[in-house]
């Protein structure tokens, strides 16, 4: 528990919480292995945790029938994946699955929203972090949209 | 490294006669993808030689058809061809991907302005390119390695749109096999078949190991991943007047004197492709321009 506490301490998406916030998240984190192929969560499910990624690389992918998977994002080490356990109905819109050996920290959502609940100080922090990376992910998403590569250029 | 960093400019001697059409033949044609194609072109009847600097363009005309503006994708250091990255998406460059090796194209310039290679030497470089965008940008890679023991990191950032509209495939195999040059590619969206990065280029900027203020960054792409790729790279730390981005509008002359290039105070062909960043700050969100 004091490894993940430091681990947590030093990532960049935690950086500048209290310690008694990091302690907090710490209770609620866990480590995780996921081998190649191996899904961290899948369309539908529950969505019950989210991830920051210490090793490996994940996808996030959507099943289009007859066609298969598409990824559509990528996420690798230092990344944090998954914030659909913030809003109702809390389960996930995408897949998600490694595509190498991944090594993570799964942080238990339930457990964080009731942390949240009874500390609105912290609910206010995470929220933050987390409103950031939602609107990193928005701009990407309307960029990736835009589909600039193809429009006509003779250069 | 100076203080004060400027693009190189042009200092090619066929800008004494830069209405002057030179014939090349095509050597070889190389399909990068289903719309994108390479040529290597080699003077057809005279002696002159190819030099250029990275960045800098030429036109090239189709006889009968009409001219273009395209990019210098091949080595400086390779006096002996042209190459040039063409994407057919009008009369003119469909024309020229019904080509075949043999045939005959005009030449003039080359034209503008180009990477500044020799300024960024001492400190970390950072490319980013967008879909053809690597293919102005390649030359300033080929300068880079071919210099390599003056520059401290390299790293090459490549977006495109999917695994399919790669260019270079066999040549940035061997980029990521360098240890002496970082090389990250993405793409917009994949199938299942490819497990390297999806996202943007943008998101690969972030994670570089380059050392924003030491760092000179080269861009170039569709103006609109210029313009997040800016703001991503000031996100970073990178101080405008060492980022550079090459602009592309409607070049018909070459030498500024036809104006359909202009740009605000500026002509592309001529004090561009390649500005400093700060240079056109103001005009580059200028929607009427």
């Amino acid at each position: 528990m004091e490894n993940l506490e430091k681990i947590l301490t030093e990532h960049p998406f935690l950086s500048g919480l209290e310690t008694r916030h990091i302690k907090l998240i710490t209770g609620c984190a866990s480590n995780v292995v996921f081998q190649p192929g191996e899904f961290l969560f899948r369309e539908g499910q529950p969505a019950d945790h989210f991830y920051i990624i210490r090793q490996g690389k994940v996808m996030i992918e959507i099943f289009v029938p007859q066609k298969g998977p598409i990824a559509i994002q990528s996420r690798g080490e230092g990344e944090v994946t998954g914030w659909s356990w913030l809003v109702p109905p809390y389960r996930w819109h995408f897949d998600a699955r490694a595509y190498e050996l991944t090594r993570a920290i799964a942080l238990d959502g339930k457990c964080l929203r009731q942390k949240c609940e009874e500390d609105h100080d912290f609910g206010y922090e995470l929220m933050k972090r987390f409103t950031t990376i939602i609107a990193q992910r928005l701009d990407a998403t309307r960029f990736q949209l835009m589909d600039i590569y193809g429009v006509h250029s003779e250069k | 490294m100076a203080s004060t960093l400027k693009n190189s400019k042009s200092v090619i001697a066929n800008q004494r006669e830069p209405m002057v059409i030179r014939p090349f033949a095509i050597k070889r044609v190389v399909n990068e993808t289903y719309d994108t194609f390479t040529l290597d072109l080699i003077p057809a009847g005279h002696q002159d030689d190819v030099r250029f600097v990275p960045g800098q363009f030429n036109m090239v005309y189709a006889f009968g058809a009409g001219e273009v503006p395209i990019s210098i994708s091949g080595d400086p250091a390779d006096s002996t061809r042209l190459v040039h990255t063409v994407r057919a998406v009008g009369g003119v460059t469909n024309l020229i991907r019904s080509m075949k090796t043999g045939d005959s194209l005009g030449i003039r310039g080359p034209f503008g302005t180009g990477w500044p290679v020799d300024q960024a030497i001492g400190g970390d470089v950072v490319i980013v390119a967008g879909g053809i965008g690597l293919a102005p940008l390649r030359p300033a890679v080929y300068y880079l390695l071919t210099n390599r023991d003056k520059y401290n990191k390299i790293s090459l950032l490549y977006g495109t749109r999917t695994p399919d509209d790669l260019l270079y495939r066999q040549q940035l195999k061997k980029l990521r096999a360098r240890f002496d040059l970082d090389l990250e590619i993405t793409v917009d969206a994949a199938g299942g078949e490819w497990h390297g990065n999806v996202g943007v280029v943008t998101t690969l900027i972030g994670k570089a190991p380059f050392d924003p203020s030491h760092s000179v960054a080269m861009v170039c792409g569709p103006e609109v991943m210029m313009r997040f790729t800016v703001m991503e790279l000031q996100k970073r730390g990178v101080a405008d007047d060492r980022i550079f981005v090459s602009m592309e509008r409607n070049m018909k002359c070459g030498v500024g004197l036809c104006g359909h290039c202009q740009m605000g105070p500026t002509f592309i062909c001529k004090d561009g492709p390649v500005y400093r960043y700060d240079s056109i700050k103001d005009i580059f969100l200028k929607r009427e321009i």
